[in-house]
């Protein structure tokens, strides 16, 4: 038998570049709060993201990883989440942060170099950031795997998600996640953010096979591509695949296809290896636009509202940027004080030469001041 | 019922009576469930406490660790199983880039208590890639605490507490000594500490350091060294990270010389740590340089030759008279 044959993977898609409506459009699309939420997320996390450029730009953050242009996969994927499901997210989850509730101050602290930016109780039990390629898929396993141990037979499964990326497809750790979420059956999404380029290699050439999403069919999992553009098809896609992991029936691969239109992080230059007509053409795709000239057809959003969107994301980021620059450093001990609940000798030892260190420098500070001074 | 126990049947107890302590304590691995185990340290237990507790996970290290950093963020207790130590470097990105890091990236929001066990060290005469003693790469890792029993009593004890440990801990059990010896388990004991030395023996004129299944062939050499009238002390560090060097500078500041044991490769090991230890904070009270009796720096020995690559008891005796030479 030939196994090669094609498997009848075929897009999901509603809304065409223009926002032009290609399909019958489901049901919930008639309330039209669920997309003008949508809306709201993304351009308020693409002012985010590009703030958090902009703040690397300036010096005042460190390395940062733009999502400019994934926007709607991230900001679908964790509204459609409940709050007490898990999100494993990768490094280009901005906007999903956010619509978990998550401080924007805590995600610029994080890229600020600050492992606080990780630790408020509003992450509730999502991981926080992933930066190791596809170490994650496994933690999301492993997740599934605790929720199916400790769940009660007649309720509702708690979901993990997971985001990757499409260089995380040719890891192994991909792989072993797959084949285990399937031979498990367990409650897990995995959703590869298609960005189309791994750093500098493009998508034609980490993989033979036609789409990613199939990977997920030689482990047994329902799989699916969808424009990871439009947010009716995400949603429809995304929405189908949580309710399947909730109801016990095990885990689906999702392909959301899109693209990277920005560097790799602010320490890349993508004019190194990318065309700018290819860029160009990506931006004609882009998600925040369709969505736009979608609502505006149907005289659901107007300039005005959209200034009124703009100002409003601008307020919350200028809030969030004031509280990520006034964030004082943390204390020495912190260095010391999370690596074990219970604190080795030397571990204490260290922790108090380095105090002592900071309060001989301190002195030295002060007395080198007084010598000024005099 | 005999409740005289040999090492690996220590550690199934171990692992049956934290089961039995605490539903979040889950077993996974490869041919853990019907099989036991290939060494049998998971006997009986998926009968006992059932498929969701004791789980055959497929043949993937990275995801057996991978799906434990996942559980135990959850706040689940996984048991872990690695076949050998030698299959266990697949898992070491996510014991050092995840594990090691949880509970410091989150600032304690989340932790990592997880216990990764696998049977380590030669002299069984396995295959290729089965007797290799790999400790220090594990303790050079902030955040993870590394346990090697050597006896019954502590490897029931000492695997005890690595379960109730909220951090992650590699348990390395010497599968040499998996049934060399049998000892009555108290099963009412409390689990043993995972930061202190154990002095297997005491005497005041050298001080033996060893740990795992070497600590069989060290015990030995002060048997043969007491035999000439000299009176070795004989320490099991058992917990290598975080290394208890008190119980061992107390040690060395009463004989003055140490002699330290161990199977891995000599450079850049545990015994260097220890030695250097002991230069910082007994320079004064050494009469000798410290001694190493290691495996040699080479890939470990296909098992023909493995006895040339183990120290040997009579390694240890020439070891610790060289030392005594020293005025």
């Amino acid at each position: 038998m030939d196994l090669t044959a094609n498997p009848s993977l075929a897009m999901e898609q509603f809304l065409d570049a223009e926002g032009e409506v290609i399909k019958r459009l489901p049901a919930w699309v008639s309330n039209q709060d669920t997309l003008i939420d949508y809306y709201r997320s993304m351009v308020i996390a693409r002012q985010a993201d590009q703030k958090a450029v902009a703040l690397q730009r300036t010096g005042k953050m460190g390395t940062y990883p733009s999502c400019l242009g994934q926007e709607a996969i991230s900001t679908v994927c964790a509204a459609l989440l409940e709050k007490e499901d898990v999100l494993i997210p990768y490094y280009r989850d901005l906007p999903g942060l956010m619509r978990r509730g998550i401080a924007l101050s805590d995600v610029m602290l994080y890229w600020g170099g600050d492992e606080r930016g990780s630790a408020s109780p509003a992450w509730g039990q999502d991981l926080p950031n992933c930066v190791p390629i596809a170490t994650q898929a496994g933690h999301a396993a492993g997740i599934a795997t605790a929720i199916k141990i400790r769940h009660e037979a007649g309720d509702p499964l708690q979901v993990a998600l997971c985001a990757l990326g499409d260089g995380a497809t040719s890891k192994g750790d991909f792989g072993e996640a797959l084949n285990l979420a399937g031979a498990w059956q367990l409650p897990v999404v995995y959703i590869i953010n298609n960005n189309q380029w791994a750093i500098s290699v493009p998508r034609k050439i980490q993989s033979g096979a036609p789409t990613l999403a199939q990977k997920g069919l030689a482990a047994g999992l329902p799989s699916y591509q969808v424009d990871g553009n439009d947010v009716i098809a995400l949603h429809e896609v995304v929405s189908a695949a949580i309710d399947r992991a909730r109801q016990g029936k095990g885990a689906t691969v999702i392909e959301a296809v899109s693209y990277r239109l920005c560097d790799h992080t602010t320490a890349d230059d993508a004019s190194r290896y990318r065309a700018s007509e290819e860029l160009k053409e990506a931006w004609q795709q882009e998600p925040i636009k369709r969505l736009r000239n979608f609502l505006h057809h149907r005289g659901l959003w107007d300039e005005h509202k959209e200034q009124a969107l703009k100002d409003e994301a601008d307020r919350i980021i200028e809030q969030a940027v004031a509280t990520y620059l006034n964030t004082p450093l943390p204390a020495i001990e912190d260095l010391f004080d999370y690596h074990y609940a219970n604190m080795p000798a030397q571990l204490e030892q260290q922790k108090n030469e380095a105090l002592a260190r900071e309060q001989m420098r301190q002195e030295n500070m002060k007395s080198a001041g007084g010598h000024l001074n005099g | 019922m005999d409740n005289k126990l040999t090492m690996v049947e220590a550690v199934n107890l171990a692992l049956d009576h934290a089961m039995d302590n605490d539903p979040d304590v889950v077993l996974l691995g490869e041919d853990i469930g019907v099989n036991g185990g290939v060494f049998r340290a998971t006997q009986g237990l998926r009968d006992k406490y059932g498929l969701k507790r004791v789980m055959d996970t497929p043949l993937a290290e990275t995801l057996i660790a991978g799906i434990s950093v996942g559980m135990a963020a959850q706040g689940m207790k996984p048991v872990a199983e690695i076949q050998f130590m030698g299959f266990i470097f697949p898992a070491m990105e996510q014991l050092i880039c995840h594990a090691a890091r949880m509970r410091n990236r989150t600032r304690g929001r989340l932790a990592c208590p997880l216990v990764l066990r696998a049977p380590f060290g030669g002299g069984i005469h396995a295959p290729e890639h089965h007797s290799e003693s790999t400790e220090a790469l594990f303790a050079h890792i902030p955040g993870l605490r590394v346990v090697i029993p050597s006896s019954p009593v502590r490897a029931y004890g000492l695997l005890r507490a690595a379960i109730n440990e909220p951090d992650p801990v590699i348990f390395l059990e010497p599968k040499r000594i998996y049934r060399a010896s049998k000892q009555i388990i108290d099963v009412a004991s409390d689990p043993l500490p995972l930061d202190t030395c154990f002095t297997l023996k005491v005497g005041q004129d050298v001080t033996l350091v060893s740990w795992g299944a070497s600590v069989r062939e060290t015990m030995e050499a002060a048997d043969i060294l007491e035999g000439h009238g000299i009176f070795a002390e004989v320490i099991d560090v058992a917990t290598i990270k975080p290394l208890d060097m008190e119980t061992i500078l107390t040690s060395v500041r009463k004989t003055g010389r140490c002699v330290i044991v161990h199977e891995a490769c000599r450079s850049f090991g545990v015994g260097a740590e220890i030695a250097a230890g002991l230069m910082e904070r007994a320079f004064d009270d050494l009469k000798a340089p410290v001694e190493r009796v290691t495996g040699f720096d080479t890939t470990m020995p296909y098992y023909r030759m493995e006895d040339h690559y183990l120290p040997q008891a009579d390694d240890i005796v020439r070891a610790s008279i060289k030392s005594l030479a020293r005025h």
